[in-house]
């Protein structure tokens, strides 16, 4: 009976005007709990790239939804499944959290929409679960540590603890650094995660302390970065054992930590795939925009949430406006022809992007500002060590 | 075994498990005496954590921003125990979990409103902000030592109220026989309001005490009441001495779990496997020993007499 009802409303929202109406865009974020620092940005940066566009992908209109994920896979999914058959969108965008990803992936890419990671890149999507319809506008997860482990090398750091939250991105991230660091890996501590994470490290950092470890590796995204810089602060831990970082600094957290007085973070180096000084047109436009429309420099997440929305625009306007026209959008997708801020990218055959990755240091702007500039490339058009668990040609 | 990381873990379960105390003897009383199931308890922790908060920043002084902010936090928990409480003292359990579970939205999406997502980064004095060393790889954070001295100053507060003022007599009665206390001329609604307003302010006082380690957060008290939960379930619920107890035990069990139990795994199994399944047992090890004392003994291992 159920079924029945609901193939009957599918079939009369299918049976609607094709495409008179337009790109539709779900865009799955975090707008509740303390992540919602990061959905937030995420959504201005949407709003600014749609801004840009005029609304208009070439002579179609788009429409955004955006949905909050809860920062829980379940209620990630239960948006998605909504996105995809109450709205009928032709593209699900956005999603921070690999978790989410994995739990969402199937409702959409099952209904033949798009979808567009522009952030979570878990090992999984990347290897054997990729998919024909599914596109990534940010990294997989083990990238941006590989190049970190890269230049821990290059400092002569011999051995590390590793610290991480325990999801699926927390162990791509244990991963990628192990699989390029060539020093010894002293310990790792996997911390609870998600809507009620693990925010007090006590016991971890005493363990890391204790380990006698030259380095200490952390991923901690969004809040839970403060307060790791808070403890191991209040450790004194600085001098003894230096934190190398991926995600864990930001624009988000940058003027969070200028205005505590937190000096411990000027200077600290992280490797990224973007950064605002990249010195190509798009990112400069961008950036500039961004500052003045929000007063804030964009975050990396506000950065691949931009080239999401301009990706799916580039897709949309090669097909004329034709969402039934499947072929020619995921042809359009896997050109990857639009200017994207990080400059330009060629897809690998799992659609994540075989781009550069650049190590980054914390500085003062000409305003006093905290932010971010480039201070070496670490690797250069590096594909993703899953592509070829990937089926796809 | 390396003893000096033994001893840090051991306090740092001790700090821990007095936080617990401080959240779970509020919600002992009032599930005790009032039998009243209170989820929105956590909210209230946060309220405090956020209020807190917002005082450090507008007055400049941590320590100034906590005298206040506890009796404000005690005065929202007797807004609440006025408005949402008292009509459903006389409903059942699930009436009331309805509605603080209701009221955990409110208050969640009105700090939200008001202090924005990203939470309060709460500063410290710089004599607080440091670390003392005790020799041989022994170095703590003077701020945990303040929580651990905070924490027994409370306890030993809260035991002397309970068990020598006449205050402490009505609520050791309330627990024990509510409608004989009531019969024989106290009034209880008062005595309700205070037992409420108390639990506010010690969960509120728990919450400021770890804003500045962990940041104040929306959705922290989430975190934070679920554990709570399982020390008074274990403790014996309305008993003081079980949430004291009970807190310590779990506080213990969880940090010293997170400490050792991957290198305990590696013993008997490879490192890979322990280091993927540590965490996870770790993360159940409360609820195992909940389990455990749930089934040997189910009234908790210290409930109130007479009940």
């Amino acid at each position: 009976m159920n079924k029945t009802l609901t193939a009957l409303l599918a079939a009369t929202v299918l049976a609607g005007p094709a495409f008179a109406e337009g790109a539709k865009i779900g865009f799955v974020t975090t707008l509740t709990t303390g992540a919602a620092v990061i959905g937030n940005d995420t959504k201005n940066a949407v709003d600014l790239a749609i801004a840009h566009l005029g609304g208009m992908a070439g002579d179609t209109p788009l429409e955004v939804i955006f949905a909050d994920d809860g920062f829980s896979p379940e209620t990630g999914k239960q948006v998605t499944d909504k996105l995809v058959k109450q709205d009928d969108v032709d593209f699900v965008a956005g999603y921070l959290w690999s978790n989410v990803l994995l739990a969402s992936r199937k409702s959409v890419v099952d209904a033949d929409k798009f979808l567009i990671s522009a952030n979570a890149g878990p090992s999984q999507i990347a290897g054997v679960l990729c998919h024909e319809n599914f596109f990534s506008t940010s990294w997989q997860n083990n990238q941006t540590p590989m190049a970190m482990g890269e230049v821990l090398n290059q400092l002569g750091v011999n051995s590390l603890y590793i610290m991480a939250p325990n999801y699926a991105a927390g162990k791509d991230m244990v991963a990628g650094v192990e699989s390029t660091f060539d020093g010894e890996v002293l310990g790792t501590d996997l911390t609870k995660w998600g809507a009620d994470a693990q925010l007090d490290f006590s016991a971890e950092l005493a363990k890391a302390r204790a380990s006698g470890a030259e380095g200490l590796f952390i991923f901690y995204p969004g809040a839970a970065s403060g307060a790791f810089f808070r403890q191991y602060d209040q450790l004194g831990m600085k001098d003894d054992l230096p934190v190398y970082s991926v995600f864990s600094v930001d624009a988000l957290s940058l003027p969070r930590f200028q205005d505590a007085g937190f000096n411990a973070v000027m200077g600290s180096q992280f490797t990224q795939a973007w950064d605002p000084t990249l010195d190509n047109p798009a990112n400069a436009k961008f950036v500039a925009d961004y500052i003045e429309t929000y007063g804030s420099y964009p975050s990396f997440y506000a950065a691949q949430a931009y080239d999401s929305i301009n990706l799916i625009a580039s897709a949309v306007a090669a097909v004329g406006g034709d969402m039934d026209d499947k072929d020619g959008l995921r042809a359009a997708l896997e050109a990857a022809d639009y200017e994207s801020v990080r400059g330009d990218y060629t897809y690998g055959n799992n659609h994540f992007p075989i781009q550069n990755f650049y190590l980054r240091e914390v500085v003062e702007d000409e305003e006093g500002r905290w932010t971010t500039k480039v201070v070496s490339t670490v690797f250069e058009n590096h594909q993703d060590s899953f592509a070829s668990q990937c089926k796809l040609p | 075994m390396d003893y000096a990381l033994l001893l840090v873990q051991t306090l740092n379960g001790v700090q821990l498990g007095l936080l617990l105390f401080l959240v779970a003897s509020g919600l002992t009383l009032v599930f005790g005496i009032l039998d009243f199931v209170n989820l929105a308890h956590g909210a209230l922790y946060m309220l405090g954590a956020f209020i807190c908060a917002w005082l450090t920043l507008a007055l400049g002084n941590f320590l100034i921003a906590m005298v206040i902010a506890v009796p404000v936090t005690a005065g929202a928990g007797y807004l609440i125990e006025r408005t949402v409480a008292r009509p459903l003292y006389a409903r059942d359990h699930l009436d009331q979990v309805l509605a603080t579970f209701g009221l955990i939205l409110v208050i969640d999406t009105m700090v939200h409103l008001v202090f924005g997502p990203e939470g309060i980064a709460v500063p410290l004095p710089a004599w607080l902000n440091g670390q003392l060393d005790f020799g041989a790889n022994v170095i703590l954070p003077t701020y945990r030592l303040l929580i651990i001295g905070f924490g027994i100053l409370t306890a030993f507060g809260l035991f002397w109220m309970v068990t020598y003022t006449k205050i402490g007599m009505l609520i050791r009665a309330g627990a024990s026989n509510r409608t004989m206390v009531s019969a024989l001329g106290i009034d209880i609604q008062t005595l309700f309001a205070f037992v409420f307003a108390l639990g506010a302010a010690l969960a509120g006082l728990a919450g400021m005490l770890i804003s500045p380690i962990t940041e104040a957060s929306i959705g922290m008290g989430n975190n934070i009441i679920i554990t709570a939960f399982v020390v008074i379930i274990v403790g014996g619920i309305g008993s003081m001495k079980g949430a004291f107890i009970g807190a310590m035990l779990i506080g213990l069990i969880d940090t010293l779990g997170r400490s050792f139990l991957d290198t305990i795994f590696a013993l008997f199994m490879s490192p890979a496997a322990a280091e993927t399944s540590a965490p996870a047992i770790s993360a159940m090890l409360i609820y195992i020993i909940m389990a455990a004392v749930l089934a040997v003994r189910p009234q908790g291992l210290f409930p109130p007499k007479a009940r």
